[in-house]
Formats: C-alpha cells, sequence, structure tokens
C-alpha cells in the first residue's frame, strides 16, 4: 500500500518536471531564472496544451533555446515575449493579453456572475410573501361552524 | 414576460452548445498564423547540396507563389508530394520550397527519388527563417501574393481536395489583384 503510494506521488511530481536540458541553460542563474519563468509563459505551439518549460518536443526546445538568445542579447522579458508573439501570434502566450478580441474571455465570467447576482437579488426582493390578513367576520363564522362540525362528529372506529 | 425567463437557461445552454459544437468542426492543431497580410520576413538561405540556386525573400516577389516547408523526414510531406509534382508539371503556380532541418545531402537525395517540383530551393537546416515564419511542424504551406506578403498558410499536406477548394480560387484572385 506504501509502495503504491509512493508510486502514485512519484508520477504525480513527474509531469511538473522541467523539460529544459542542462545544456541548455545559461551560466547565469538569474538569466537562467528568468528564461525558466518566460519558458512557463510560452505555449508549446505543437503540442498545444504544455508550456515550452514543460513540452520535451523538438519546437519546444528550439523555443527555449529562443528565449535565452533574447535573453543574452538583453531583452527584457516583455520584449522576448514580443519577439515570439511576432511570429507565432498571440496564440503563443498562455496567459491571453486583454484586448479588443480578448475582452469577451476576460469579462464573460465577471459579467455572468454580476447579472446572475443581480438576477437572483431581483428575483427574490420582487416577490415577498404577503402579510396574513386577518380573517373577515364572515370566513372566521365559516371556520368555528366547520370546526364546531368535526369536533361532534363521532370517531370512526 | 415570465414564460420568456423560464426559457432563458435553455437559450443559454443552446448557445454554449452551439459555440462548442461549431469548435469541434475546428482544426485546433491548425493555428492562425500572425503573418498574414504581413510581408514576408526578410531572409537569404543557401541552396542544398547539389543546387545552384538558394532562396531569399527577394525571390518571393513579382508573381503570386507558394513557400512550401518540407523535410526528407517528414512523413506528410511524402504524402503531399505527388500533389506538388502535378501542380509543378501543370505550370499552375511556382513552388518555393524551404528544406527544413535535413541533414547536408538528405533533402537533395530526397528530391532525386521522388521528383523536384520546386523552383527554388532554401537550405535551413537549423530552422531559423522557419522559425521567423512561424512555422509549427511541416508541411505548411504560405500562398504569397505579388509583393511579397504572406496571405495563407495551409497547416498539413496540400490534398487534391485543398488546392481546388482553398488555395487555387486564392491564386487566381490573387492573381487578378
Amino acid at each position: 500500500m506504501r509502495r503504491l503510494f509512493a508510486i502514485l506521488l512519484g508520477l504525480f511530481l513527474a509531469t511538473s518536471v522541467l523539460a529544459v536540458e542542462p545544456e541548455e541553460m545559461l551560466a547565469d542563474a538569474a538569466l537562467e531564472a528568468r528564461a525558466e519563468a518566460l519558458d512557463r509563459e510560452l505555449r508549446c505551439v505543437v503540442c498545444q496544451s504544455q508550456s515550452i518549460a514543460e513540452s520535451n518536443a523538438d519546437l519546444a526546445r528550439e523555443m527555449r533555446i529562443v528565449v535565452r538568445e533574447r535573453l543574452t542579447a538583453g531583452d527584457s522579458d516583455k520584449e522576448v515575449l514580443a519577439y515570439l508573439v511576432a511570429r507565432y501570434g498571440d496564440y503563443v502566450l498562455l496567459r491571453p493579453p486583454m484586448q479588443a478580441n480578448t475582452l469577451i474571455l476576460w469579462l464573460f465570467p465577471a459579467v455572468t456572475l454580476i447579472v446572475s447576482a443581480a438576477g437572483a437579488f431581483i428575483y427574490l426582493r420582487r416577490a415577498p410573501t404577503p402579510a396574513p390578513q386577518p380573517l373577515t367576520a364572515e370566513e372566521a363564522g365559516a371556520l368555528e361552524a366547520l370546526l364546531a362540525r368535526e369536533i361532534d362528529k363521532p370517531e370512526l372506529k | 414576460m415570465k414564460n420568456v425567463l423560464v426559457l432563458a437557461p435553455l437559450a443559454v445552454f443552446a448557445a454554449i452548445a452551439g459555440a462548442f459544437a461549431v469548435g469541434l468542426t475546428r482544426d485546433p492543431s491548425a493555428i492562425p498564423s500572425a503573418l498574414i497580410d504581413r510581408p514576408l520576413p526578410e531572409f537569404d538561405l543557401p541552396p542544398i547540396q547539389g543546387f545552384q540556386q538558394g532562396l531569399a525573400s527577394a525571390d518571393l516577389k513579382g508573381e503570386v507563389s507558394l513557400l512550401n516547408v518540407f523535410g526528407s523526414w517528414c512523413v506528410s510531406c511524402h504524402i503531399e508530394h505527388p500533389v506538388l509534382m502535378q501542380l509543378a508539371a501543370s505550370g499552375a503556380v511556382p513552388i518555393r520550397g524551404l528544406n527544413w532541418k535535413d541533414k547536408p545531402g538528405d533533402g537533395a537525395a530526397w528530391l532525386a527519388r521522388l521528383g523536384n517540383p520546386y523552383d527554388r530551393i532554401g537550405d535551413d537546416p537549423e530552422g531559423r527563417v522557419i522559425f521567423d515564419l512561424g512555422v509549427t511542424g511541416a508541411p505548411e504551406t504560405f500562398v504569397i501574393d505579388k509583393e511579397g506578403r504572406v496571405r495563407y498558410k495551409h497547416t498539413g499536406p496540400i490534398t487534391p481536395e485543398v488546392w481546388e477548394k482553398t488555395l487555387r480560387p486564392l491564386i487566381e484572385e490573387l492573381r487578378k489583384a
């Protein structure tokens, strides 16, 4: 049981291991750290749901090398991302930028939440249970008569 | 009024289901090119082994042409190749080749064996130009207009159907422009 757990844990951890190879890494630790942070922001364009930090596809490897080349050349993080976006489009960014064609993507959850909360609020406010009205003299009389009849009736055995 | 509101969740569901249904018909591996309607990036590639002419971005101006990314290692290119040969034989459109990540001689040997549909070929063993073009795999084909701008990108092999339905009408339209 314990061994099974260890194997499962190992499998679970294995998915988060970085794909970057030692020979790709930059000697400068600070620059390499920036490169690895950028790797996690960039989509591997052939594997699609992985970042280039996670993918061991050839193209992901080449993209990691380019990221490191740009950083070594003195690019800022933003410039590196812009360099890749110019070639692969916004698609290469795992976090889509907020712009005209992505507004619906960013705002839809918030708008849905606000609209449904407002709807629920209005619904709950609009239909309060009407306060009970006292019985009219006529209704009270009818009720009395009914009750009297119930009591007089012999119980069925 | 009340009846309409009762139907609202159903309408929302139908809208979402519709959007997903459309999404399912699309090919997720076909990424829209960032280069559409933009000029080709500047490049000047040497010829592959045994050939005289290389390929530069300047060669892709003046007439409507196809820029086809291929490699001898690429299985789908093998499937696509007879279609390219037919297009070249009929003179339908000039085809320029980009030989991606082949070892020296491999590209030439492949063409010697299967025939050469390209009128110019650039050698890109390290994939630098490929990267500038935003290529994600081979084969991939760009339609280039007279001004040397990218007008369309096709991911995957060109089949007779792709040619008839997509590429040929587009090329005819671009020639008129």
